[in-house]
This record gives C-alpha cells, structure tokens and sequence, in this order.
C-alpha cells in the first residue's frame, strides 16, 4: 500500500528547500491570497471585517463543492467539462420537482442520483470505450444542456417554504458574523474529500493512477473502478452544488451557470494541482476557489470596473499558475 | 462489383463520416421532397444545400484551423473567444470611422482584426511550443481571458455597424455564390495545397505522432507548432468576421459561443485523431457540413427547438462511440470470417494498427 504513495514520497525527498517543496504552490496561493486580501482591506473601507471573509465562502460554496469534485478528476489526469452544465441541470431538475410540489428531500435525492448516474456514463465510456475524457465530458456537458431545455425553456422560480428557508437561513458565528447554510454543506465535502483522498486506498489510488496508469494497474490496483468512480463522484459533487446554487439564487434556468466549469478548473489549478494528475491538495483548491472569491469582492467594491475584468484577472492569474508549475516540474526532472 | 471492395469500403477512413452525412440528406429529402431544389434568383442561388453552405462556412473555416492543431496533438480552446475578438475589433472600427460605408475603412479594419489574430496565436504558440504547457490549458487560458478582452474592446455594448461592403463578407455573394462559403473554400484550398503538396504536412504530421523524434530528425518542430496555432486564430479571426457581418453586429459575449465544440466535433467526426499525427482536411470538411446539416435537419424534421441539442448531443456521443477505438476493432474482428486469409490490404492496415497501438502502449 505504501507504495501507491511513492510519487508523492519521492517529489518531496527531491525537493530542496521551500522553492522545490510539494507544498509550494499552495504556499504561493496562500501567500497570494493574504496579500490580495490586504490590498483589498487597505484600499476600501468596510473590507477587513469578518463578514466580507464569512461573505467569500457564502458566495461561493457551490464552486468549492464542485472545485472539490474537479480536483479528484484532475488527480487522475482527467478533466471534466460537463459540471457547468450538469449544475444548470440540476437546479432545473430542483426547481421544476419543487414546483410540483415534490417534497424536498425527494426533490434532492432525485438531483444528486440524476448527476451521479451522468458522471457514472460519462466514466463508464471514457474507461471502457477508451474515449478521452475531454470529448466524453464535452459530450456530456452538451447532453446535460440539452436535457434543462427539455425541462423548460424559461426560469423556474421556487416559492417552496424549505427551499426558501435554506435560502434565507443565516447562522450566527459570532456577533455581526453569519454563514448560511449552503457553507456548512461545502465544509463537510471539503472534510470527507480531504479524508478520502488522503485516509483512504481510494485516495491512494486516485493519485497512484495520476502519477501513472499503467504502474498503477501493474501494481494491482483498481484502476478501471476509481477511473469511473472519480467521475462519479465529480457528477455527485456537481449535484450537491447544482443544489446549493439553487438555494443561492432561488430559481431554475437552463442558461445559468454557462463556463462555471472554468471557474473551477481554475480554481483547480490555481490551487497547484498538477493537470497532469498525481499531484495536488483538496485544500489548495479551496484556497484557488477563495483567491477567485477575492478578485471578484475587490472587483465589486471598486465599483468603477466592470466585471469583464474579473475574465481578464483569473486569466492572467491562471497563466501565472501554470508557469509557476512548469518551472517547478522542470526544476524536480 | 467485388465483393472484397464492398467488404473493405466500411474500412475507409471517410465511409462513416460520408454515410452520416448522406443519411441526414436523405432524412431531410423524405421529410421535405424540395429539399435538393437550388433556385436561381437575381443572378444568385438560393435552396436549402445553400443555406447549409453558407452557415457552416465559419464553423468549416474553425474546424481547418483545428484540425491542423489537432494534427500536432494540440487543441484551440481559444478559437471562440478569437471569434469574438476579430467581431469586436472589426465592428469597432468600423462604427467609429467616419465613413462605415468606404471600402478603405472595411479593408483596414479587417487587416487591423485579422492582423491582431496573428498576435493571440502566436501569444497560444508560444505559450505550447516555448514554455511546453499542455495545449488544453495554455489555450484555456485565452478562451477565458479572451472574452474579457472582447469585452474591453466592445466596452461590454453590442456594437451595430451598417456597413454595405462589410456585410458582403458574411451576408453577400460573389459568382452567385455566397461570399462565406467563397473565402472558406479559398483558404481550405490554400491550407489544402500547402499540406499535401509539399513537406509541410508530412512534418505536421510527424510532429504529431513524436514531437522528440521529430526534433531529432531536424524538424523544426517549435515553428511548425508555432504555425498551426496562428492558422488556427487566423482562421478563427476570419469566422468572427464572418458571424459578425452576417448580423452587422458584434457581440462580445455570445459571439463565437461553443464553436470550439462544434469544431472539434467535426473535426472527430471527420476521423482527424485527437491522439494526433494522422489528419485529414477532406474529412474535416464533411464533418462540418455534417454538423451544419444536423442543426438544419432538426429544423426541416421539425424537432422541437427545446430538445435541438439533446438531439445534436445524442448523435455526436454515437458518432464518437463508432470512431472508438474499442469498438472500431471489436467490429473489424467480427466482420472477418474465422479461418480465412484476410485480404492483402486488410492485413496490412492491421500490422499497421496494432504496430500504432504498441507504440501508443509502450
């Protein structure tokens, strides 16, 4: 078993001092998250207060859960396309079972099985019929989009009591500091993702077939079931954050969410997961999904600029990241 | 006829995309009998082929540019937010010139969108040919970023120009034919001509299937990773110009929108391998007609608009499970009657395939 955990083991005996250390990307986005957010604090009046941070997590728990979601799939050295489009989905599937007067619980247990059999498909076809998971998402992505202009064609609104308290439910952490309840969701995924990838065999072979499928499947481990689990459980994700977008805007609509899959390959690989697979933490992406977060505050407390340059930031901020990677691989080889 | 020329066409590499495609017609002749008519009305032809002709011409155009990044074992995210840029550069120019309806100001400004197309590509060639990150995210990169760039260029407005001789580019005809489709086939003989008739497509090729070895061999492989990503925006540029035209506007944001998937679905469909180093311009070619064909026949069937793309999505996922590796030889095995000597042909196509998926394996 411990040998699945020797890519890691050896990137971090070859790398000299904290330029070449496993953790230097997140370092870096760390480190680049605290000065954005100081230059935020220091320019606008009313940011460094408790609730712009609560604010940053409340705003974005959806994309942490579906960054979450990406980050396994990325693991293995896959990519998936489709989560936009799935999220789009199932707040069409939320809303239209929540109009017609489905009882909550039903209406989530229906969303999170409908993108979970989506994310099974799509890694059924890209193992078995060695498809690349890049077309084989794209597919789905197209798929998914299809199937919310099937349900309708116009926004869906949601007036059930339940979805509107989860809406409008504010948890108090402290005095003038509250989360909504949609933050504690994505907590809970970032804990079990971190525990599975780091606790787990299926964690240890999710990386193991990053740093190489083959030696992964030499080595006898599952390769061809955590091929298509990690797909599902990116499908999974992309269902619970379909329905914490809905508790966030309230309403279904087939043309939300249109290019949040960059978002969170983003958040992804600004987070210093390697796209390459094999390489990368749960919690950088949180911090790649939080960073994204503060550009897009710092966007709207200037007021004056317009939100095209939040594209424009993340990017740049993207290009950087990846530059950064490149020279750190070329600095281990 | 030989029977062995029946039992080896479905082999071909452009049997599947051709019968596709001949399907969809054929669907539409049933559905609608006046479907092939091409009239003849002031000195230009109309009909539904036409039609198709003209509004595949930008994702023709798209796809030629892909395939030849594909060619090298790329891919172009960035073509639709190149799309958008050339749109929005162009239509600012011309909307903030004087004199909209000169031909002077339309040539400037579409050397000005064009030109500037030359400086995104060779901006994604550098980032995969020079600093050598993976195609995918050094062009995902501009396909984010780009659509910002629109953006600021547009200043987040639609910019409508009424412009006579820019509306030509997308909307017009020439020869009585339609002014799109002209340009794209020009630049599909052009990109033809210099890939097949000299060197230049054997060493795209190469490239493609061993970037290493190629290098070793003296290929100048950086350059010619360098070349198809600014062809690709090139051609990208001049589909923007194209869309923009044909709605004498430029949108920043939904000009352009998921063209990169239409492409590069055609550009599968046409048998182009993802894995790169084998592709072809001919089936590029049919793809893109195949997908134009597709959206016209959902409407001439009389699909509803609201499952259009479940549709278009449906078939796209059988096209790509056909061309499946799997499949494609789980087939070949089946159709080859045990115990009989497999045609010369045939044998060779298989050592010459599984010499390819040992090289792939190993």
């Amino acid at each position: 078993m411990s040998t699945s955990m020797a890519p890691a083991f050896s990137l971090a005996r070859t790398g000299r001092g904290i330029l070449g250390s496993r953790y230097t990307p997140v370092l870096v986005t760390l480190a680049l998250l605290i000065v954005m957010f100081l230059v935020g604090a220091s320019r606008y009046r009313g940011f460094a207060s408790g609730q712009v941070v609560a604010n940053l997590f409340v705003d974005n728990a959806f994309l942490i859960v579906l960054a979450v979601g990406m980050t396994f799939v990325i693991l293995t050295g896959g990519i998936d396309l489709s989560v936009g489009s799935v999220v789009a989905l199932s707040t069409m599937i939320a809303a239209s079972l929540a109009r017609d007067g489905w009882p909550p619980a039903a209406v989530i247990l229906v969303v999170l099985a409908t993108s979970s059999t989506l994310g099974l498909l799509v890694g059924l076809v890209i193992h078995y019929f060695a498809i690349q998971p890049f077309i084989a998402t794209l597919a789905a992505m197209f798929l998914a989009r299809g199937l919310c202009y099937v349900i309708s064609l116009d926004s869906i609104s949601i007036t059930e009591p339940w979805f509107t308290a989860m809406a409008q439910t504010r948890i108090p952490l402290a005095p003038g500091l509250t989360i909504s309840p949609s933050v504690i969701v994505a907590a809970v995924v970032v804990v079990v993702a971190f525990v599975v990838l780091h606790y787990s065999r299926l964690g240890r072979t999710v990386y193991a077939i990053g740093g190489g499928e083959q030696s992964a499947t030499l080595m006898g481990l599952p390769v061809p079931r955590t091929k298509v689990l990690v797909y599902v459980i990116s499908g999974f994700c992309s269902g619970v954050a379909g329905v914490l977008f809905t508790f966030y805007t309230l309403s279904g609509y087939s043309l939300t969410a249109v290019g949040m899959e960059l978002d969170a390959i983003a958040a992804v690989v600004i987070g210093g997961t390697l796209l390459t697979g094999g390489y990368g933490f749960v919690l950088g992406s949180l911090l790649g999904v939080l960073l994204l977060g503060v550009i897009q505050t710092i966007i709207s407390f200037e007021g004056t600029l317009s939100s095209w340059w939040t594209k424009i930031v993340i990017g740049s901020l993207l290009l950087v990241f990846i530059i950064l990677q490149r020279l750190l691989t070329a600095r281990r080889r | 006829m030989n029977p062995g020329i029946l039992r080896d066409l479905p082999k071909a590499r452009l049997f599947w995309p051709i019968v596709t495609l001949a399907a969809l017609l054929l669907l539409n002749v049933a559905v609608s009998p006046g479907f092939f008519q091409i009239q003849f009305q002031n000195g230009h032809l109309f009909g539904s082929l036409i039609d198709i002709l003209r509004n595949g011409a930008p994702t023709l155009l798209v796809a030629l540019g892909m395939t030849l990044v594909i060619a090298t074992r790329g891919i172009d995210l960035s073509v639709g937010a190149v799309v958008a840029i050339s749109g929005a550069l162009a239509c600012t120019i011309i909307a903030d010139s004087p004199t909209p309806d000169d031909l002077g100001t339309v040539f400037f400004a579409v050397t000005v969108a064009v030109g500037f197309s030359l400086v995104l590509g060779a901006w994604n060639g550098l980032l995969v040919a020079v600093f050598g990150i993976q195609p995918i995210i050094a062009t995902l990169i501009l396909m984010t970023a780009g659509r910002g760039i629109a953006m600021l260029i547009t200043e987040g407005q639609i910019i409508t120009v009424s412009s006579a001789p820019y509306k030509v580019i997308g909307a017009g005809y020439w020869f009585g034919l339609p002014a799109s489709i002209v340009i794209a086939a020009a630049m599909f003989v052009v990109a033809a001509l210099l890939t097949r008739k000299t060197a230049l497509g054997l060493l795209i090729e190469s490239v493609g299937i061993n970037p290493v070895a190629s290098r070793l061999a003296g290929v100048r492989a950086r350059g010619i990773v360098w070349t198809v990503y600014v062809f690709s925006a090139v051609c990208a540029a001049v589909a923007g110009l194209m869309i923009s035209s044909n709605v004498t506007a430029a949108d920043a944001n939904s000009a352009g929108l998921w063209i990169e998937m239409d492409a590069i679905l055609a550009v599968v469909i046409g048998g182009t391998s993802l894995a790169g180093g084998r592709y072809s311009l001919t089936g590029t070619l049919i793809g893109a007609f195949v997908i134009q064909t597709l959206t016209t026949t959902v409407y001439t069937v009389g699909i509803a608009p609201s499952i259009t793309l479940v549709f278009k999505a449906l078939v796209v996922i059988a096209v790509c499970l056909l061309q499946s590796p799997v499949l494609q030889q789980r087939m070949r095995s089946r159709r080859r009657p045990p115990g009989s000597r497999p045609p010369a042909s045939a044998r060779s196509a298989k050592t010459s395939d599984s010499a390819k998926k040992g090289a792939l394996v190993s």
